[in-house]
């Protein structure tokens, strides 16, 4: 089983999540969430006083899939969440060490 | 057919017998119930006048709820909620008593205490309607202040400064300005002295008593760097701020036609100046920002409105539209200078109460001598200035004097600690927005 957290622009939510259901994707989790990476913040002023704003909202999904789902699901990521411009986000894929289904307590593969 | 005439004139005969309790009209009791009449709508439009200026308590908790942050939305309630509760008694006590109680001296009433001027069950109870009117006024000088001080100020120390704002600082001066109004005489009024609905008498007073607050208190934590950067700290709840204006704007209507306490034909042009001087107020603070910032700023365009109405408040009834416009304009320019100076000065407001209420209720005093409709003479500025002098000098000293004892004595400041946790938990045990995680914007 493998993770796939993916930060990605908060607008391409439904986009991905629709992409990824057609493709047999049943389960995610959802964060609102905020950051940086290249992308610089930008200026902003309140009653004359100047203020940096780093941290940029953003969605993190998080996928626990069989691991031969990977490949297929981080390319569908890709190809959704891409605008070209700074800022789409990132992939990352870890390792899951179990998965257990709280109502039944199913666990492995069969779980995610 | 014979009765008819005769069932006709029994008829009449019976009807005017039953006429006006026994009475038939006449002209001196015509005179007398429409004279009636007017005293009952003089009655209707103060009262109602009274409700609209009360309903200015919900604009001002909403300014300063949405300027401060959410960890402080409930202190910031209940500061709201004291200022006119705790106002109410104060006023009705001792209050009232001295700014319209009759006096010796001009410099303060004596009678009128507990509102003994009203016979219960069945004296004239003009001195009732004209009590209400007159605390829904000290009280919003009271709340002013709160904005001022928000988010850093202990609440037993707040109730006690609510105190004293409402049974001495606001009714002491007011009596030099109002007193007449009723039993009493001011020596300001017998100068000739001009603030028809409250510019320097409600919101001067507020305005400077909140400047003493403000720099007894010292700036909120975060706020301004050792190497002198100003940092902002964000109003949680902008739509909520401006919400409070236009229910300030709507109250407003009542502040200042209501002063006349009069149904007569008088209150429109008392309407439209309002109106007029806040709109520009709003206009050009709004581009001033505009040029300014870069950009067209919310927060700086609804204090624009407030100055607006601030500085017309004086003069409403002896200006003219067009003069209303250009008062509210200047007042729209000066509350922006006016912020970013206090800033400067490091005495951190975090709803621009000193600026709105302070400064402009002096300009808007001094501005009802310069557009006075009769014309404007040097006697008529200079009684304005003295006016404008006195309230700052008495205002401030006793506010920073009261501030200043609270400070040493239960304390005034709350401790970094539960001021960075957030007031709503630490003095209230409370949450004003318990399904929400709520995370500070700004850094230390």
């Amino acid at each position: 089983m493998k993770k796939i957290e993916a930060v990605i622009k908060p607008f391409k939510l439904d986009e991905v999540k629709d992409a990824l259901n057609n493709i047999g994707v049943t389960g995610m989790t959802v964060t609102e969430v905020k950051g940086f990476g290249r992308q610089k913040g930008h200026k902003e002023i309140y009653r004359g006083a100047e203020y940096q704003v780093d941290f940029i909202p953003k969605i993190k999904m998080d996928i626990v899939v069989k691991a031969s789902m990977v490949d297929k699901i981080v390319a569908t990521i890709t190809e959704k969440a891409n605008t070209g411009k700074i800022g789409d986000g990132k992939i990352f894929v870890m390792p899951v060490e179990e998965a257990i289904r709280i109502r039944t307590g199913e666990s492995g593969p069969e779980a995610v | 057919m014979k009765f008819i005439p005769i069932l006709i004139l029994l008829t009449l005969i019976c009807s005017s017998v039953v006429w006006a309790g026994d009475e038939p009209p006449t002209p001196i009791s015509n005179k007398e119930a429409i004279e009636l009449v007017q005293t009952h709508a003089n009655y209707m439009w103060t009262l109602v006048a009274a409700a609209l200026v009360f309903f200015m308590q919900a604009g001002f908790a909403l300014v300063e709820a949405g300027f401060t942050r959410a960890k402080n939305a409930v202190n910031i309630m209940m500061k709201n909620l004291m200022d006119f509760s705790i106002g109410s008694i104060g006023f009705w006590a001792i209050g009232f008593g001295l700014m319209f109680g009759a006096t010796k001296t001009g410099w303060f009433g004596t009678t009128g205490f507990f509102l003994s001027d009203f016979q219960v069950p069945d004296g004239d109870p003009w001195v009732l309607a004209f009590w209400m009117f007159q605390v829904v006024f000290c009280a919003t000088a009271a709340t002013i202040v709160s904005g001022a001080m928000a988010e850093r100020t202990k609440f037993s120390g707040y109730l006690i400064y609510s105190i004293f704002i409402s049974v001495l600082v606001y009714p002491v001066f007011g009596s030099w300005a109002w007193g007449s109004l009723f039993n009493g005489s001011g020596w300001l009024e017998g100068l000739g002295f001009i603030d028809f609905a409250g510019s320097t008498v409600v919101h001067s007073v507020g305005g400077w008593a909140a400047l003493a607050g403000a720099i007894v208190l010292g700036p909120r934590i975060g706020k301004y760097m050792p190497d002198g950067k100003i940092k902002p700290i964000l109003g949680h709840n902008i739509p909520l701020a401006a919400l409070g204006v236009f229910i300030l704007w709507l109250g407003w209507f009542g502040f200042n036609p209501g002063s006349t306490t009069t149904a007569d034909k008088s209150i429109a042009m008392i309407f439209v100046n309002t109106n007029l001087a806040a709109a520009a107020g709003a206009v050009l603070a709004m581009f001033v920002s505009w040029m300014k910032f870069g950009k067209p700023e919310a927060s700086m365009s609804l204090n624009g409105a407030l100055a607006g109405l601030v500085a017309i408040t004086a003069g409403c009834a002896n200006v003219s539209p067009a003069s209303s416009i250009i008062i509210g304009a200047i007042a729209g320019i000066l509350v922006v200078f006016s912020v970013l100076f206090f800033d400067k000065i490091k005495v951190d407001d975090p709803v621009g109460a000193i600026s709105v209420h302070g400064v402009n209720g002096a300009w808007g005093t001094l501005a009802a001598g310069i557009f006075n409709i009769g014309g404007t003479t040097g006697k008529i500025i200079g009684v304005q200035l003295i006016g404008i002098g006195a309230c700052f000098v008495w205002t401030f000293v006793v506010a920073f004097i009261i501030f200043k004892v609270v400070d040493k004595t239960i304390g005034l400041r709350v401790s970094p600690e539960e001021e960075l946790e957030g007031l709503d938990s630490t003095e209230h045990g409370g949450n004003a927005y318990p399904d929400f995680a709520v995370s500070t914007y700004a850094q230390k």
